[in-house]
């Protein structure tokens, strides 16, 4: 590009911008003396358009470099190494309450990562193994959550009698939803899924007399060590677990016991899911992802592939609902929106589908990343989004982009 | 020789399209059935029909195992695959692209592997039963790898694999579920002479060493005259010919709808 077509095209760039910095910065509202005024900030409107013509300007002076297709590094390098991370991660997460630096606040931050990297290695048995994109993943979530909290509220449940039900009922809700949905595909089932999610929702806001509505139920059950409770007074003709073992009621035993199981409860469904990946079933889902047609071409019936997929990917956000609703201590409707489904959903997309440790480093990036930007108020969700852009186009595929194989002859024989 | 597959009177019609017309022919046990025809002639719409991919407007399509005759027409399609025992490989190859080569064939003795795992439960826990039907499904896989000559390339991504290779394992993952009638659309499409004299050589092991009937939909004429024991022929949806390979070169209504000019 010769210098006036250089000019020119900073000078078609820098129209664009004037277009758009008159209504976004040229306005100037001042409300306080009587009826709204409007002035023209044109000082403004001028140094926007300036900096991108000079910048567009500039942008067109550096070489550019040609792009080549570069090889997966870090998935390699990831995929490689990953026993190694998987058992660091771990050891990590076993100490992480007793390292010097950790506080509430931390060890608090550290199960609601568990929780997330729960709800994402269920949903990636939907998305990321079977290939059925589901944006209403929130919608089990709150099953879960409600699950304890009703139960609790009616028939005075504690933690680990509605653990259970959690998983069951959700599932079941997975079942029916999945059930009408069995014809679509892609698109079509990401829509009615969103539209799910929101009818659960909408559902638990209105239906007042049942679920409380939108003021939420509070006072919900902790989890108790084999029956002894962690707080600072025994209930009537029992013990607490401090006193059971004769050491100082300190609150922050909660917080490590809350943490403890559900470290334990995601290594549960880690195994559960790894396990399952190597079975028929977990072949199955990929080969719908992979191929629907063959699927069928083979005697495999979809219909059972997928509602086997969207009830584990429900029993699974079952289990993650309750623990959210127990880390809470409350529940309300609006706990479970459309941007809970969209995390969950993002940190699939970012872990790389169909990756256990991906989804894990997804997880802890997207949930630990609004908390940097505490200190930048307003510009936080900023922040969160230029971070998701940034990956996106750093790994597109996502973390993980290399599938490990369910199966292997190379280990197989011999 | 007993008929293996009976189609009587198989009409499909798509809105005012008449694909099909009429169509009966049969395809014997342990034999290989050509089904041939110019482009649109409703080869491949036979095929969808007999596989549950489409349902026949009328007509009756009969598999003739055990006593009573399985009514194919009113199955689903994952049914005829399973429980008739019908495998098929499409035109444009359908493998699992993203999966290995050896994922592709144990999958596809999902039926198997399924009751063992006793719906995950015994897999989860990794019982015996279970471990052993694994087992068995890998040397079965590795059998078949061994035969189309991918064993070497078992743990490799089947979409990499050159085209030729895609095809010979698309038909080894149809036989890995040991199916009675195997269905090919196209076997040959895209394969060089060499690859092609290969095909003809694998499709006979099948017919005589595994003793399972095929139906071919084929265009290359080396592989369908070669190998055939019996050659339909369709033209817009009608059967003009039906007989062994050197019956059919010869018979005149062939010679003007398909071959052209008669060979001196």
């Amino acid at each position: 590009m010769d210098f006036g077509q250089r000019a020119k095209d900073s000078a078609l760039t820098a129209f664009v911008a004037l277009i758009l910095a008159i209504p976004l910065v040229g306005f100037n509202t001042n409300l306080p003396s009587g009826g709204p005024d409007i002035a023209m900030r044109w000082d403004w409107v001028a140094i926007a358009v300036a900096v991108v013509f000079v910048g567009r300007f500039a942008i067109g002076l550096v070489p550019r470099r040609r792009q080549r297709e570069r090889p997966p590094v870090v998935s390699l390098f990831l995929t490689k190494h990953q026993n190694i991370l998987g058992w660091t991660g771990l050891a990590i997460a076993i100490v992480w309450p007793y390292l010097p630096f950790a506080s509430q606040y931390l060890l608090d931050l550290a199960t609601a990562v568990l929780i997330y990297i729960m709800l994402g290695w269920g949903l990636n048995v939907v998305v990321g193994l079977a290939g059925l994109l589901n944006l209403g993943y929130a919608a089990f979530y709150a099953v879960g959550a409600y699950t304890l909290a009703l139960t609790a509220a009616y028939w005075n449940f504690g933690f680990w009698e509605a653990l259970p039900l959690a998983g069951l009922m959700s599932a079941v809700v997975g079942i029916l939803l999945a059930l009408p949905v069995l014809r679509l595909r892609g698109d079509y089932l990401a829509i009615v899924t969103l539209g799910f999610g929101e009818i659960i929702r909408i559902v638990l806001i209105n239906w007042q007399s049942f679920t409380y509505g939108p003021n939420g139920v509070n006072g919900l059950p902790r989890p108790t060590f084999f029956g002894l409770p962690l707080s600072a007074r025994a209930p009537a003709g029992g013990e607490t677990f401090a006193q059971f073992f004769g050491i100082d009621f300190n609150p922050a035993q909660r917080y490590i016991f809350l943490y403890f199981i559900t470290l334990a409860l995601a290594l549960l469904v880690n195994f559960f899911i790894v396990r399952l990946r190597r079975l028929p079933v977990g072949r199955s889902w990929e080969a719908l992802r992979e191929d629907e047609i063959a699927t069928r071409a083979l005697g495999i019936n979809p219909v059972s592939v997928k509602l086997s997929s969207f009830a584990v990917g429900a029993l699974l956000a079952g289990f993650a609902g309750v623990f959210f609703a127990t880390r809470q201590g409350f529940v309300s409707p609006e706990s479970f929106n459309f941007q809970e489904s969209a995390t969950v959903l993002a940190i699939v997309v970012l872990g790389g589908m169909g990756s256990q440790l991906g989804i894990a480093i997804a997880a802890i990036i997207l949930v630990t990343l609004p908390e940097f930007g505490r200190d930048f108020a307003q510009y936080r969700m900023l922040l969160f989004g230029a971070a998701m852009v940034g990956i996106m186009i750093w790994r597109p595929r996502g973390l993980f982009s290399i599938r490990t194989p369910s199966i292997l002859m190379s280990k197989a024989k011999r | 020789m007993s008929a293996l597959l009976q189609v009587e009177s198989l009409t499909m019609r798509f809105g005012g399209l008449l694909a099909i017309d009429q169509l009966s022919f049969a395809a014997e046990e342990e034999k290989i059935t050509a089904v041939i025809g110019p482009n649109g002639a409703g080869k491949t719409t036979v095929f969808n029909c007999l596989t549950g991919f489409y349902r026949p407007t009328s007509g009756t399509l009969a598999l003739h195992r055990g006593e009573r005759p399985l009514r194919l027409e009113r199955m689903d399609g994952w049914r005829i695959a399973r429980d008739a025992g019908i495998a098929r490989t499409f035109q444009n190859i359908r493998l699992f692209a993203g999966m290995t080569v050896l994922e592709n064939l144990i999958i596809a003795q999902h039926k198997k592997l399924m009751r063992a795992s006793g719906w995950s439960i015994a897999g989860l826990l990794g019982l015996a039963p279970y471990r052993s039907a694994e087992r068995a499904a890998l040397d079965r896989a590795a059998a078949w790898l061994e035969r189309i000559g991918l064993l070497d390339r078992a743990d490799q991504v089947a979409g990499t694999l050159p085209y030729g290779d895609q095809r010979r394992l698309e038909i080894a993952r149809a036989m890995c579920t040991e199916p009675v009638l195997l269905c090919l659309d196209e076997p040959a499409a895209g394969l060089n002479p060499h690859e092609s004299h290969e095909l003809n050589r694998l499709l006979l092991s099948i017919r005589d060493r595994d003793r399972v009937a095929i139906l071919l939909i084929e265009h290359d004429m080396n592989v369908v005259m070669g190998i055939s024991d019996r050659v339909v022929v369709l033209d817009y949806g009608k059967k003009i010919a039906d007989g062994t390979p050197a019956q059919v070169r010869s018979d005149p209504a062939v010679i003007k709808a398909y071959l052209g000019e008669p060979e001196a």
